[in-house]
């Protein structure tokens, strides 16, 4: 019972003798299988750890089993929040869109503006043109947008929905009240690609349609357009907008959610931040687009150099040879120098490195997560003398990325060592980890039950991160960034260390006060 | 504030709300709002519209019919597969978001807070994706082989395309001898998460109650009991089930937290069903009644005073043996409940709540923060049916405003209008209330706490509430620039 002195809640409560005993009384009508015989569970338990079970596993075809990727909508609303006053709105049922909110909601720690139109069966059998002139109308008489950024569900591609008709029909039909709004939209299907198509397509849809036609184009010598990618880290965005102002004014970031998902105390503001419309309305005008993210840009990057014959780049400046390029780039576009804030942020980099090499060097890595991420993620593993063991990428693009991947690990020394797995899933790294292990793993939350299977230490690095506060305010971008990531990394392994030369008597000769 | 004060405020609320939507979205949504007490006057709990189609275009915080099978009443199920049959964000969004508590090897004897998947790319949507499903439930079954069985919970997609589903389980059954049920749960099914519940009771009504397999060793007594509708969220049903024990009742199933298979499979064996979420499983507690003449009783855990009334009417249905082993349990608890309210009350007495929940908290634990001297001056459900309402009245103890199916917007008009204490709704809501510097409970996961049912799991509330009403972060929210000066 409880001690009214000290109430325990589950974390402790469920340890005492009396709940222990319920816990046991219950097995009796459990499985057979299961609770009830532990050698079975122990003897299968252990043959999922075999050589045997990882080549059944890696075999599949048909099931996914922790998957370590979403899906398209989700990239879309991210997109929509990157814009000033504007509300993502999802074609579809509300129950995607409570997963959708819910899910940056808990990575976040913020509140996600989104708005579906609520389809159901009839909109099954008779399409959701209803719900959409309906929805449009409501949406923007309670949250009075300047823009609505609309996008589809599986359910609305399923049964053919076609956008540029409904959102058409929706503004005819609604007596002039939407004619003051931009309504950009774009087919999101779930079944497609990933979270990361998703984005693709809302921000390519988003910038045709609020451009005018290449004709009315008039290039703007030292505008420069920077397309930041599905970025977690909103640290990584101010970062990047830190550094671009060294260079110049006209440096400008579309689809900059970082204010929405950063906003203080004090009251609620439904918007906040995000790139301005007319910003976004005048990217057509720029000399150059940069992607911070080659692979949730695809489709964007056709608009802009085939469509727009702007100059297109990527850069990606996760570790130090990143940002590098990127500042070069930027040094480059603008014609100045590299400011000496930045030569000084640098050396800081490299120094921090060569304090800390030490801890990282000859470390086996599992990593996970999104293409870019990845690959510069593991650039920055290269550069401090780790060795990306295993490199899950489970939603690889077809083309390129493991190109580019085994570029970056060639510059290892053991490059030998190191493996790509495009197009796997978490289960799948579980069977690699106890047949090949490695010392740590970096990625997201998921990761946190493959620590547990097999007590390899998981550094929390992307998305999405539930379990852990505050890690997403911060940058992984830049060299700031780059300092951050040496700080989780090393400190992480030093707290393991420590964690492993803990115990009096046994293993605390090691357990030194200095390192 | 005065009893008419507060009516007043309440409709005025109403009004403000409804005059910000379009005629046509106000006349519906008029229909769904109301204020109630609990005079016997005939107010909002016995009008309010409820289980209609949502308001296309606004921020609804309700889930999907998916969500309602596989999220809550087959997910939790843990010795079982889950596959989400379709794309890969549904079973992405709802992974380990429920709390649903579990004892077992993850991966090996149980699988609750995994994902499983079929993946659909745009060729499955083509093509169907039968044949993908039927390769799938092999690839389980060779590689976790410890399963007691698979269930299929269709997305969106499935039903659109038409994929026959239940012939591949029915098929893949029949080869392996294998318990496999499809669930066809699809998202754009009904009006809310609601509908997910009931097709998900058919579905263990069809295939897991004929099954008589484990039925034939069972051997009963005259006490055993089934808990049903209880998710086991950070525990509760643990919580509940040493009660039952404790006064002489053996708890041969837990519906669907902490459940396995077999004892679903035995709960036709029990003597009395005991309902906690009527709103999830009444359909089930039915079912049984009809088919094995087991009665069906609700009970309420949520607070020492629904907890003891719920245990004298639990124990009323047995014998004299089970009525004094009962009175001596609530003696020896409510000696320590009572030190909780001395704690505690003193601290929360007055402080004013609003709700918004499910389909079963936003009555169900009004009875706790009254316990506490607290009062609820809203509350409301995202997927309630009438019936629900109706039992929401008995619950009220004053003037209540009652919004069904309310979104953010008027959420957010109510709680700037009516300025209660605390907010305790979910985690969509949290951070909205929280910024402007109202304490907060999310109520689906107790916010990462728990267990909130039965006496102990009281102790563990009330402290939670203090937490949340007296944390002097809530002081900090006015900048000390901007306090009025104090004497000046």
């Amino acid at each position: 019972m409880q001690d009214v002195d000290n109430i325990v809640n589950g974390q402790k409560l469920f340890l005492k003798p009396e709940y222990q005993e319920v816990l046991e009384n219950k097995k009796q009508f459990e499985s057979s299988v299961g609770a009830t015989n532990p050698q079975k569970v122990e003897e299968i338990a252990e043959w999922t750890k075999s050589w045997e079970y990882r080549e059944k596993n890696l075999s599949r075809e048909a099931i996914t089993v922790n998957p370590a990727k979403a899906c398209q909508p989700l990239g879309a609303v991210m997109v929509g929040l990157g814009f000033e006053n504007t509300m993502p709105y999802v074609h579809g049922s509300h129950g995607c869109v409570a997963y959708f909110r819910t899910y940056f909601t808990r990575h976040f720690k913020e509140p996600t503006p989104c708005v579906s139109d609520s389809m159901s069966e009839s909109a099954a059998v008779f399409g959701g043109l209803a719900n959409m002139k309906d929805g449009l109308r409501n949406c923007n008489a309670l949250y009075k947008p300047d823009m609505i950024a609309v996008s589809t569900t599986c359910m609305a591609e399923v049964i053919g929905d076609d956008l540029n008709a409904f959102v058409t029909g929706a503004r005819e039909e609604a007596e002039g009240e939407l004619d003051n709004i931009e309504i950009p939209y774009a087919h999101t299907p779930s079944f497609v690609g990933s979270h990361i198509t998703g984005y693709d397509n809302m921000m390519k849809a988003t910038l045709e349609q609020l451009n005018p036609s290449r004709s009315e184009r008039v290039e703007d010598e030292e505008r420069i357009n920077i397309i930041p990618g599905f970025e977690p880290y909103l640290g990584s965005l101010r970062e990047i907008k830190n550094i671009s102002k060294m260079f110049s004014d006209k440096i400008i970031m579309i689809g900059d959610h970082e204010e929405q998902w950063d906003t203080g105390a004090g009251e609620y503001k439904l918007y906040a931040g995000g790139t301005k419309i007319e910003d976004a309305k005048t990217a057509i005008n720029a000399k150059t687009t940069i992607s911070l993210q080659k692979y949730s840009t695809v489709s964007t990057a056709k608009t802009i150099k085939n469509k727009w014959k702007q100059e297109y780049v990527t850069c990606n400046p996760i570790g130090l040879s990143g940002t590098d390029a990127f500042v070069m780039k930027l040094s480059e576009l603008t014609n100045k120098e590299v400011p000496n804030e930045l030569k000084n942020q640098r050396a800081k980099l490299v120094d921090a490195m060569q304090d800390s090499y030490a801890y990282m060097h000859g470390k086996k890595f599992a990593i996970w997560g999104d293409p870019d991420f990845l690959l510069g993620m593991v650039s920055f593993l290269v550069e401090m003398g780790s060795i990306p063991t295993h490199v899950v990428c489970h939603n690889a693009p077809r083309k390129g990325w493991e190109d580019e991947m085994k570029a970056i690990l060639e510059k290892s020394n053991r490059a030998d060592e190191c493996n790509i797995w495009p197009n796997k899933d978490l289960w799948a790294l579980r069977s690699l980890l106890f047949t090949e292990p490695v010392d740590f793993m970096i990625g997201n939350v998921y990761g946190k039950e493959l620590y547990r299977d097999t007590k390899i230490p998981l550094i929390r690095i992307g998305f999405p991160i539930f379990d852990r506060h505050h890690l997403h305010r911060y940058s992984i971008s830049g060299y700031e960034g780059g300092i951050n990531l040496l700080t989780w990394i090393t400190n992480s392994i030093l707290d393991h260390l420590d964690e492993e030369t803990k115990d009096i008597a046994q293993t605390d000769y090691f357990f030194d006060a200095v390192r | 504030m005065g009893e008419e004060t507060l009516q007043t405020q309440q409709q005025e609320a109403i009004e403000e709300v409804l005059s910000a939507y379009p005629a046509k979205a106000a006349k519906n949504r008029a229909k769904h709002l109301g204020v109630d007490s609990p005079e016997g006057v005939k107010g909002s709990c016995d009008t309010t519209r409820s289980n209609k189609q949502t308001v296309p275009g606004v921020m609804s915080q309700r889930g999907c019919a998916y969500a309602g099978s596989k999220g809550v009443v087959w997910g939790p199920i843990k010795d079982m597969i889950h596959i989400s049959h379709g794309p890969i964000g549904c079973g992405q969004y709802s992974r380990g978001g429920r709390r649903n508590y579990y004892i077992g090897t993850t991966g090996v004897d149980t699988f609750v807070t995994m994902n499983f998947s079929t993946d659909f790319n745009e060729k499955d949507i083509v093509f169907g994706g039968d044949k993908k499903l039927k390769k799938a439930l092999e690839e389980i079954d060779e590689l976790f082989p410890l399963n007691n069985g698979i269930s299929v919970q269709s997305e969106c997609p499935i039903g659109l395309i038409g994929d026959d589903i239940q012939s591949v389980a029915k098929i893949h059954k029949k080869e392996t001898g294998h318990q496999t049920v499809a669930v066809s749960c699809e998202g754009f099914r009904g009006v809310s998460q609601s509908l997910g519940h009931h097709i998900a009771n058919d579905m263990i009504r069809d295939h897991v109650m004929p099954d008589s397999s484990y039925k034939k060793d069972f051997e009963s007594t005259p006490y055993d009991v089934s808990i049903i509708g209880d998710y086991n969220i950070g525990g509760d049903a643990w919580a509940t089930r040493i009660l039952l024990e404790e006064i002489g009742l053996r708890v041969i199933a837990q519906w669907s937290g902490d459940a396995s298979y077999k004892e679903m499979a035995i709960a036709p064996k029990s003597k009395l069903n005991l309902l906690h979420c009527y709103r999830s499983m009444n359909y089930i507690s039915r079912h049984m009644e009809q088919e094995f003449g087991i009665p069906w009783m609700e009970y309420n855990f949520f607070g020492p005073s629904n907890t003891t009334e719920s245990l004298r009417k639990i124990a009323a249905f047995f014998d004299e043996k089970i009525q004094k082993k009962t009175e001596e349990v609530i003696a020896k608890y409510t000696a320590m409940t009572d030190a909780v309210i001395a704690k505690y009350r003193p601290l929360l007495e007055g402080k004013k709540v609003m709700l918004y929940v499910g389909g079963l908290r936003p009555r169900h634990v009004i009875g706790a923060y009254e316990d506490l001297g607290m009062e609820v001056i809203g509350t409301g459900y995202e997927f309630a049916h009438g019936d629900d309402y109706k039992r929401t009245k008995e619950d009220l103890k004053r003037s209540t405003l009652i919004y069904d199916d309310a979104n953010e917007f008027e959420l957010e008009q109510f709680v700037k209008k009516m300025r209660p204490d605390l907010v305790a709704a979910g985690v969509k809501e949290k951070y909205v209330f929280q910024k402007m510097g109202l304490p907060f409970r999310q109520m689906h996961s107790w916010d990462y706490s728990g267990p909130y049912h039965g006496y102990d799991a009281f102790a563990v509330f009330a402290k939670d509430m203090d937490l949340a009403m007296n944390s002097p972060v809530w002081n900090h929210t006015q900048a000390p620039w901007e306090k009025e000066e104090i004497g000046a």
